[in-house]
């Protein structure tokens, strides 16, 4: 019997208990969150454990929640099973004063663009990082330009519809 | 006194002792370069697949004389700004240019090379038009524009090759620097 969403949910609440939360299927895809202090144990866990070995992270990224105060910023980890061919979304969330979050370098090697592009356009600080600066954007960038609380360039130009591209807006 | 006359290409310089040489000369060589453009390979977007259609058997720009495509700016006359250019690339495109020798060409392809581009236009990262960086010879509007404009620019560029107005001689040129 091949590992299923059910299963690795029930493995997470067996060893973790209340603080693993948040628990949905969209399409299919098993999806949680825990506090940030965890993240570590909890990635930790799903590679070493015999059953989930979940040893692919296959995405690191974050997402900007401006109007959820405390959580502005989730910083969401996309793992693979690559025995079982099945996946997981995990999310951690910080408030966007102290965006702290422990690096998955150590345990991924990947991780480690992955977080410094995260840290590139949304400022989350990744502790332990061995190298953590802007990968994509130029090194004098003082923004995150992700983040929503930064808008686009140049909010004068009308000669072109944003409607098009789905930020609103109209042609005078 | 300088002489413009309808048969002649170009100014007659009353200077002792052949100065209507010189004229000629200028012209020869104006001729010669226009003739034997060879690009830089330089492409940062979609535009370069244009580009290299441009460059294939279908419409063949080594027709016009393009076809010797250079991979080092210290060898290359044109340079085909063929996408975008994000901040990051700038100060790139801006070594490759000082890097290549005079007389030195540039052709600002597609709307991304022009203004910014029609999706990038408002965003943190592109240059709002590769003019900020490099002085541009010819724009090719277009998103991204067909082959037969690229060829059109190219004989575009020759065209104001052969009529003497390079950069230098535009600014030499007292009409259009009062
Ligand atoms: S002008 Fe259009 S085709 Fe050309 S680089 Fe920009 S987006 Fe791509």
């Amino acid at each position: 019997m091949s590992l299923t969403n059910d299963r690795i949910k029930q493995r997470l609440i067996e060893k973790f208990g209340e603080p693993v939360s948040g628990f949905e299927e969209l399409y299919g895809l098993l999806s949680f969150e825990a506090p940030k202090e965890m993240n570590l144990k909890i990635l930790q866990f799903l590679f070493d454990d015999d059953e989930l070995k979940f040893r692919f992270l296959t995405d690191l990224c974050a997402v900007n929640y401006p109007d959820d105060k405390g959580r502005e910023l989730a910083v969401v980890y996309h793992l693979h099973n690559l025995v079982d061919n099945i996946r997981l979304r995990f999310k951690v969330f910080t408030n966007v004063q102290e965006p702290d979050v422990f690096t998955a370098s150590k345990l991924f090697s990947s991780a480690n663009w992955m977080e410094r592009e995260t840290y590139d356009f949304f400022g989350v600080n990744f502790i332990g990082h061995p190298n953590l600066k802007r990968i994509l954007n130029v090194d004098e960038m003082d923004y995150f330009p992700l983040r929503k609380e930064y808008p686009l360039e140049d909010q004068t130009r009308i000669d072109k519809d944003d409607a098009m591209f789905g930020r609103g807006g109209t042609i005078v | 006194m300088d002489v413009t006359t309808n048969n002649f290409p170009g100014k007659i310089h009353e200077t002792p002792g052949g100065g209507v040489v010189l004229s000629k000369l200028d012209d020869v060589i104006n001729w010669a370069r226009s003739n034997s453009l060879w690009p830089l390979t330089f492409a940062t977007s979609c535009c370069g697949i244009e580009m290299m259609s441009v460059a294939s058997a279908k419409y063949d720009f080594s027709r016009f004389g393009f076809e010797v495509a250079r991979a080092t700016p210290r060898q290359a006359d044109v340079i085909i700004i063929a996408g975008t250019i994000v901040n990051k690339m700038a100060p790139v495109l801006r070594r490759l240019y000082d890097q290549m020798a005079d007389p030195k060409y540039v052709i600002a392809m597609g709307a991304c090379a022009i203004s910014g581009g029609p999706f990038f236009y408002n965003t943190y990262s592109v240059v709002k038009g590769a003019d900020h960086v490099v002085p541009v010879d010819v724009y090719i509007p277009g998103c991204p524009p067909r082959p037969e404009a690229l060829l059109h620019a190219l004989i575009t560029l020759q065209e104001k090759i052969k009529s003497g107005l390079t950069r230098e001689q535009i600014k030499e040129t007292s009409y259009l620097n009062p």
